[in-house]
Formats: C-alpha cells, sequence, structure tokens
C-alpha cells in the first residue's frame, strides 16, 4: 500500500481520477498514472485543463480570439465579398464558430450578412463548380 | 415622420447597355426623389459575375442605391423593382447609419481599375484585397 498515497496525489492533480484502473493491482495502477502523467505533461494547459483527445491523443487547441472583436477589427458587411467568403466553407457552407473563433453575437452577424449576399448573388449557396 | 436610411441594391439583365441600365438607375433615382427621399449615393458596381444563375442570366448589372426616407420610397421602389423585367433581382435593408464613402464592393472595384495595367491584372479576382492596398498608394 506504499502506492496509493502517490498515487492519489497524481491523481488529484490530474483531477480526473482514471477509471479504468480502479481494479486493477497497485503496482499496474501505478504505471499507468505515471503513463497518464507523462502524457499529461505536454498536453496540459495553462490552468492545468486536461485536453480534449481525438483517437486516445492528446491534440493542441489554440485559444482562438473573435476575429470581430478588437480595436482593428473588421466590420461585417453583406457587401464585403472578400470578408465573407472566408468564413464559408469550399462547398459554400458558413464555417462553424467552433471552428472560426467567431463569437456567438458576431456569429449571428455574420450568418445574416452571408445570407444576404447569397440572396445578391454575390455568395453562392453551394460550391461553385456543382 | 421619421427617416430612415436604406440600401437598396438592385441586379438588372446583362444584355442591356451600360447607358441604359444608368438611365435605368437615374430613373429609379427620380421615382424615388419625387417620393421624398434623399438621395446619399449612387454607385455602379458594373457587369459582374453572379454566383448562380438568376433567370438564366450569368451576370448582371449591379447598381447600389443609399438613401434616406420613409418606409413609402422603398415601398414604391419595390414596387417599380416588380414591374420592370429589366431588373432580376433586388434587395432593400435599412441600416442603422450611412456615410458618403464609397461602399466595399465600390471600393475593391477603383483598386482593381488603378492596377488595370500591372501584370497580374487578369488574376486579379482571385486576390486579396491587402496586396491591391500596396498597389494603390
Amino acid at each position: 500500500m506504499a502506492t496509493r498515497p502517490t498515487l492519489n496525489k497524481t491523481t488529484a492533480g490530474a483531477k480526473r481520477a482514471p477509471s479504468r484502473s480502479r481494479n486493477s493491482a497497485a503496482a499496474s495502477e501505478a504505471m499507468a498514472a505515471q503513463e497518464e502523467a507523462a502524457a499529461q505533461a505536454p498536453a496540459e494547459g495553462g490552468d492545468g485543463k486536461v485536453m480534449p483527445k481525438l483517437y486516445g491523443r492528446p491534440y493542441f487547441q489554440r485559444k482562438k480570439s473573435c476575429p470581430f472583436s478588437g480595436p482593428r477589427a473588421p466590420q461585417i458587411d453583406y457587401k464585403d465579398t472578400r470578408l465573407l467568403a472566408r468564413f464559408i466553407s469550399d462547398y459554400g457552407k458558413i464555417i462553424p464558430s467552433h471552428i472560426s473563433g467567431v463569437s456567438a453575437k458576431k456569429q449571428r452577424e455574420l450568418a445574416r450578412a452571408i445570407k444576404r449576399a447569397r440572396q445578391l448573388a454575390l455568395l453562392g449557396y453551394t460550391s461553385r463548380n456543382v | 415622420m421619421t427617416m430612415a436610411f436604406y440600401e437598396v441594391v438592385f441586379i438588372a439583365r446583362p444584355d442591356i447597355s451600360t447607358q441604359q441600365c444608368e438611365a435605368l438607375t437615374a430613373k429609379l433615382v427620380d421615382i424615388a426623389t419625387n417620393k421624398g427621399a434623399k438621395i446619399i449615393k449612387t454607385e455602379q458596381w458594373g457587369l459582374r459575375t453572379l454566383a448562380y444563375r438568376i433567370k438564366k442570366h450569368k451576370k448582371g448589372y449591379y447598381v447600389f442605391l443609399g438613401l434616406s426616407g420613409q418606409g413609402e420610397v422603398v415601398a414604391e421602389l419595390e414596387r417599380q423593382f416588380k414591374i420592370n423585367d429589366d431588373i432580376i433581382r433586388h434587395s432593400a435593408i435599412r441600416v442603422d447609419e450611412m456615410t458618403k464613402e464609397p461602399t466595399i464592393q465600390m471600393q475593391y472595384k477603383t483598386r482593381i481599375e488603378q492596377r488595370g495595367s500591372r501584370p497580374m491584372a487578369g488574376r486579379v479576382d482571385e486576390f486579396d484585397g491587402t496586396d491591391v492596398m500596396q498597389g494603390a498608394e
């Protein structure tokens, strides 16, 4: 039971106890905890949050900031096709805000602008080569 | 009565001439002023390629009107748009404020014209505004 206190310490640091190792032996438990700690060390954010994992591998997420907030932010305008074109996919769909990082308020504004531009055939509803 | 700012855009058929398009714009501006509107700006964006076909047309003349007036001005303009067969698409949007500055589409257009003789002129449409800016200065 010598490994118990150290294990508890590491899991407490990681906030989330590894549930899969609950029933295994103490030795393997310690190893799993060590492995987990090693895996999390590079993936840990500044605030100690566990990074999301994609297919078991942690991936980095740079903190996104809304491109429409701040002092030099562009104005959302349905006539500004070059600006709006950056927020539609190759298929002509509006890029979701969780990918583009646009704030919810600005995303609503942006969606309205894109839809207006589409009505005026400044932007397409679908991809260009259909 | 309260006045509001409206941005009116309409697309005219590509088979008419530029002069006809300008005459059409002048006619509509006249109708709007007769209804008590104040025209703040008119812009000819010119013959542009449409993103998709409208009434089998691939191109169209874009005309932009910025005006201040009452709702009935817009109602009358929209009635005219529906009657006129040369107009294939129109929109009128109320905005909170309006300046006399040319709209962003017009700015793009003048930038392209300014670098007309440069080697990249033919491919200008694919370009982002940034390097065009430098060419203009």
